[in-house]
């Protein structure tokens, strides 16, 4: 009878919760909505940015495009993305594998090396990481720039891999060995096939870190021609720029496609969140 | 010569030792990326390099004597601080908040839950441009509010102290949502029927949160708290975005007063020790956290 009544009384107080939520969810949602409706607004229009115009200006947009060349930085930032984050897919992946099936002292000390990665800021290494590209030859390039993100978004994923075949029995292993398979083949053909949603998780953290990365972009990627969405973003802001619609506009822009993926995909976006805060 | 043979065989066929060679190609990115450069930074921290000639000499402990007297470092040093737990702070309180609230299911949960998420999708330095616009001077949505009071324009971020609380709340705002994430997983995660069993007992609800929910959160804790602290003394992109670590140097973090030392003054060695500076600060901090939280978690399971 009193649970009845409690749980009722929860019930009754919802209503309460979603006029909460919903006003929160407003005050989360203003600075996105006050760059949409700059990025509609002509030059000229000079109300307030709480004002969505009335006749939606696409002129902005045009200029980002075509000036502001938004849409060859999306196309750098993918290239530089997608080929990182199958290199970090790989590496981490067969890395994490005898780290963690085999806790020997050196795999127990390469999987504290990468641990320690982990808390390295950027900014501090990045002064000797530019004279050692310029000495490789790899500052302006793709490779260098894909190499050095690789190297710091990789301790993640073989942290995250190691947790997750360690929660799969050995006896998988022991059975395959038995069976005839070489130990080099036990990976590929029963470990991997098991780890799916852990790849999404790391696919989509690494994913969204590489794609919005800024310090290591910043350094190696100087000519204008290579030039990311943060880059070409900060491009507006800083080189005395005083169209602030097409600003607002190529931000709309470079944010978009991730937003939209992440709306799509929400439940996994999520879940690569928890899991990565798994220990 | 053929023993020596069949017995590499049969190390790589049966050796589980032999399967380190896979986890080889990461470890050599490590060594040529992070632990070359390491060293190669202590070396440059002892010189006077500029960041590009081919000529330049070593100064002994010059640029760390300097360090030690120099204001930017100690505001920076200081604003990091802010940066990384005045923020921790502000976002385990929003994040467990919303946690709260977020957890059962009622009308428009889904929908809150997405908004808070987003900026999370969104770089510190495009976060830093969007709002930008909302506290700027001129036209400023911030200032548009507070001129429907009848208040005077305020200049927002032309004073250090207030820039670098600023800066230090729209970054626990945008990223509270990944703390919000992680305790709605640990709220999930703790049995209905302990509070059930303490409601029977009489237990109100502060009782049942502050001796069953919090202690059964402290694994949330823990993650969040290192990944908020970590990432918010790693502050970079923000800062350059909303105020490049201006009024004069009021409101730099670490990182981005390396970064300006390297790229607007040219003091590449001199970057280069503030560089090793805050890696060993850091680095410091993470594994003193790490080990005071692990032995917090270990009280409260054992």
């Amino acid at each position: 009878m009193a649970e009845k009544k409690k749980s009722k009384l929860k019930t009754k107080w919802n209503w309460l919760k979603s006029v909460i939520a919903v006003i929160i969810a407003g005050f989360f949602f203003a600075p996105f909505y006050i760059i949409l409706s700059l990025s509609f607004k002509t030059r000229a229009d000079r109300t307030s940015y709480w004002l969505f115009p009335s006749e939606p200006s696409f002129e902005s947009y045009m200029y980002a495009l075509d000036r502001g060349d938004i849409g060859l930085a999306i196309v750098n930032t993918l290239i530089v993305t997608v080929f990182s984050v199958v290199l970090i897919l790989f590496l981490g992946a067969i890395a994490a594998y005898p780290l963690s099936r085999h806790k020997t002292k050196i795999n127990k000390f390469i999987l504290s090396c990468f641990v320690g990665v982990m808390m390295v800021p950027p900014l501090s290494v990045l002064v000797p990481i530019y004279k050692e590209l310029v000495s490789m030859g790899g500052i302006n390039t793709f490779w260098g720039i894909i190499l050095i993100t690789v190297t710091y978004n990789l301790p993640m994923s073989v942290f995250m891999f190691s947790n997750f075949i360690s929660g799969i029995p050995k006896e998988l292993d022991e059975a395959a060995l038995i069976d005839g398979c070489s130990q080099f083949m036990i990976f590929p053909r029963i470990i991997l096939p098991n780890m799916g949603p852990v790849i999404s998780s790391v696919l989509i953290l690494t994913g969204v870190a590489i794609w919005n990365d800024y310090s290591f972009q910043l350094y190696v990627l100087q000519k204008p021609k290579l030039k990311t969405i943060t880059l070409a973003i900060s491009a507006f802001f800083t080189e005395g720029s005083t169209n602030m619609p097409a600003a607002a506009a190529a931000t709309v822009i470079s944010v978009l496609p991730l937003a939209v993926i992440y709306i799509c995909l929400q439940k996994y976006f999520v879940k690569g969140s928890m899991d990565s805060a798994v220990k | 010569m053929k023993n020596s043979n069949t017995d590499i065989r049969r190390f790589m066929q049966s050796d589980p030792r032999a399967l380190t060679f896979l986890a080889l190609p990461a470890f050599a990115l490590f060594i040529v990326f992070v632990v070359v450069p390491i060293i190669s930074g202590i070396n440059i921290s002892f010189t006077n390099w500029n960041g590009y000639s081919q000529e330049y000499s070593y100064v002994g402990f010059d640029n760390y004597r300097k360090m030690v007297s120099d204001p930017q470092v100690w505001t920076a040093f200081k604003n990091t601080l802010i940066y990384g737990f005045g923020s921790t702070l502000v976002q385990t309180v929003l994040g467990l908040a919303f946690a709260m609230l977020l957890v059962n299911r009622f009308l428009f949960r889904g929908f809150a839950r997405t908004i808070i998420y987003l900026p999370a999708m969104v770089a510190q330095l495009i976060i830093g441009y969007i709002w930008y616009f909302i506290v700027t001077y001129e036209r400023g949505a911030l200032n548009d509010i507070v001129g429907l009071f009848g208040v005077a324009k305020v200049d927002w971020m032309s004073k250090g102290t207030r820039a670098v609380l600023i800066i230090m709340m729209i970054n626990s705002i945008a990223y509270c949502g990944k703390t919000m994430i992680i305790f709605i997983a640990g709220l999930e995660s703790i049995p209905n029927m302990y509070s059930e069993a303490a409601s029977i007992d009489g237990a109100n609800t502060w009782q049942s949160f502050r001796h069953i929910t919090l202690p059964m959160l402290l694994p949330a804790m823990t993650t969040s708290l290192v990944l908020n602290i970590i990432g918010g003394l790693k502050m970079f992109g923000l800062v350059v975005a909303m105020t490049n670590g201006g009024p004069g140097y009021a409101s730099h973090s670490l990182s981005s007063l390396i970064n300006n030392l390297y790229f607007a003054n040219q003091q590449a060695g001199y970057s280069a020790a503030v560089g090793m500076f805050s890696f060993v600060f850091i680095v410091l901090v993470s594994i003193v956290l790490r080990k005071y939280l692990e032995k917090k978690e270990e009280q409260y399971n054992g």
